[in-house]
């Protein structure tokens, strides 16, 4: 199959394209009241009679099962977002540290200098062998040998999860401590097969569609997340704006008018209290709740941005109903919250809206184009790392409160930069009053829930913030009533 | 009186904030915060004849440079 021009490639893997065609043939069946049929035609729809991906059609097909049941909201016991489809894990090796085929039986042996535990063998051909029972993992003879002959194994999800939440099951399948999991989705991303999943709302999305009756019953609300200018790269935002709409959502809303909203509350918020973490990713609140419950005080008091914007909606009409659309999979945990619940009524990712799309025939290129524009600068900014922090210097400018206080802002994107401020927080030693937390590298432009991730997000993400008509904080916020 | 002006994506690209911020003022001018309500709400349905504003659930079609006369005719002739 040749390979698609970067522009018209909708997905970076072929992993997500996967879980993309079941979602979206789960969401045609919704939208046709065929569900029923689900699980016995679809995975026949998507494995045909020759196995490509797995040892015969029949694992193919049971695979493609799970991803339906995850398609239509996972197990509702878990209260977790992020599940593990264990027949789908390959049970990739985890042996740590091993010799390769690129050990050449050299005479020098600097591996077995190296090693303080004597867990280096030689063969007939002077190969070297780790003996398990005596290594401590060190690494020290990776690092000595002269040909890089010795390396680490460890499972992509363990690796892409920081804060080690991943282990192996009494199987050998991935298992996710819940307690520790702050549902960020990195290893949701990275699992080269595709068994770490995202459960999905789609359904809910579908139905709150349907009963709204064309936006007679209620008016159902799209807020979406500015990083959706790094995405749908192969169609114009304007067009993606029109096809949320022919999707049957009354109207679009950007979650960077809310991000304008927090800014401006966090500012002054910050200014009162001296010092500060931000609120708006949930992972990264998530963790802090989890692993510095005594920093939690510390929290900015406000909702997220698409929550503060979908409680704005709801105030002023009356009925509405609000869906997210973002690149988040945390965001799925948080809507689900006490404090959130009653503003947001479902959460979907790029990921799923472009299933929804497809599901309905959506083709965004042959859509005219709408458009999208409540936010400032600042607010759309809030997408990639810095972004938020630059925003609350603003605020801070605009109330002027930066007079009397000094912001001194870390902005910390993935979850290893945020756990090293946290941990000088903890011990009053971070140089900083402010901490700007992303889970995710890049910030929000990083989720696991986008379509595409790229070196070209932030410029896009930094576009777009230009493009828009206010400027400033205060002219974006200043038309809602207070 | 109720008056709502329509602050999604299109209304505001033709000015919706200038109105709020118009009406703001002479609401508070004329002293009838107490008679007079304002309030936005995204999207009214209705983009191509935008700024929409409801006055007690009448529609009306605004410009920045109409709402002084819109204000005067059919708010403040009608509230005293």
């Amino acid at each position: 199959m040749a390979t698609k021009p970067i522009k018209d490639r909708k997905f970076d893997t072929q992993v997500q394209y996967l879980k993309y065609k079941v979602l979206r043939e789960v969401a045609r069946y919704a939208f046709e009241d065929r569900l029923m049929d689900a699980y016995t035609e679809i995975p026949k729809l998507i494995v045909k009679e020759k196995p490509t991906m797995r040892c015969c059609i029949y694992k193919e097909r049971a695979i493609v099962g799970e991803r339906i049941r995850m398609a239509l909201g996972g197990d509702k016991e878990n209260p977790n977002v992020i599940e593990v489809i264990d027949i789908a894990c390959d049970e990739c090796p985890m042996s740590g540290y091993n010799v390769s085929d690129a050990c050449r039986g050299c005479i020098a042996h600097r591996c077995e200098d190296a090693c303080r535990v004597g867990a280096i063998t030689f063969d007939e051909h002077l190969h070297a062998h780790i003996d398990k029972s005596k290594c401590v993992e060190c690494g020290q003879c990776a690092k000595v040998c002269p040909y890089s002959a010795i390396v680490n194994q460890k499972r992509p999800c363990e690796n892409a999860c920081k804060i080690k939440a991943i282990s192996m099951d009494e199987n050998g399948a991935a298992s996710i401590d819940n307690e520790t999991c702050i549902s960020c989705g990195a290893c949701v991303y990275q699992c080269p097969f595709g068994a770490i999943v995202d459960k999905s709302f789609i359904l809910d999305v579908v139905d709150l569609i349907k009963k709204s009756n064309h936006n007679e019953d209620y008016k159902l609300y799209a807020v979406v997340a500015p990083s959706i200018s790094s995405q749908f790269s192969y169609a114009k935002l304007g067009q993606v704006i029109t096809g949320i709409q022919e999707l049957g959502f009354f109207h679009v809303v950007e979650a960077a008018l809310g991000a304008d909203m927090v800014a401006y509350a966090e500012a002054a918020e910050l200014a009162e209290k001296g010092f500060l973490t931000s609120s708006c990713c949930p992972a990264f609140v998530d963790y802090i709740e989890k692993q510095y419950p005594q920093l939690k005080e510390h929290i900015s008091h406000n909702l997220s941005p698409a929550a503060t914007i979908a409680k704005y909606i709801k105030e002023t009409t009356p009925g509405a109903k609000v869906v997210f659309i973002g690149p988040c999979t945390a965001k799925k945990m948080e809507f689900q919250k006490e404090k959130v619940r009653p503003y947001i009524d479902s959460v979907i990712t790029f990921e799923e809206l472009q299933a929804l799309f497809d599901s309905r025939d959506i083709d965004l290129k042959s859509l005219e184009e709408g458009v999208l524009d409540n936010a400032s600068y600042y607010g759309r900014i809030f997408a990639r790392s810095g972004g938020l922090a630059d925003a609350v210097k603003q605020a801070l400018k605009e109330q002027g409160l930066d007079q009397s206080f000094e912001l001194k802002a870390i902005s910390c994107d993935g979850i290893e930069a945020c756990r090293m401020a946290l941990l000088k927080a903890s011990k009053n030693v971070l140089p900083a009053n402010f901490i700007e937390g992303m889970a995710c590298i890049g910030g929000c432009i990083g989720g696991a829930g986008c379509l595409t991730h790229g070196d070209k997000n932030k410029a896009d993400v930094d576009k777009y913030g230009r493009e828009a008509m206010e400027k400033t904080i205060s002219d974006a916020i200043g038309m809602l009533q207070k | 009186m109720k008056v709502t002006i329509c602050i999604g994506s299109s209304c505001h690209l033709k000015g919706s904030r200038q109105i709020v911020e118009q009406l703001q003022y002479l609401v508070k001018e004329n002293h009838l915060e107490d008679k007079v309500e304002l309030g936005g709400t995204f999207c009214m349905g209705n983009c191509v004849n935008g700024v929409n504003v409801t006055l007690d659930d009448k529609l009306y079609s605004l410009s920045p440079e109409t709402t002084k006369d819109f204000f005067d005719n059919e708010i403040l002739s009608k509230v005293q």
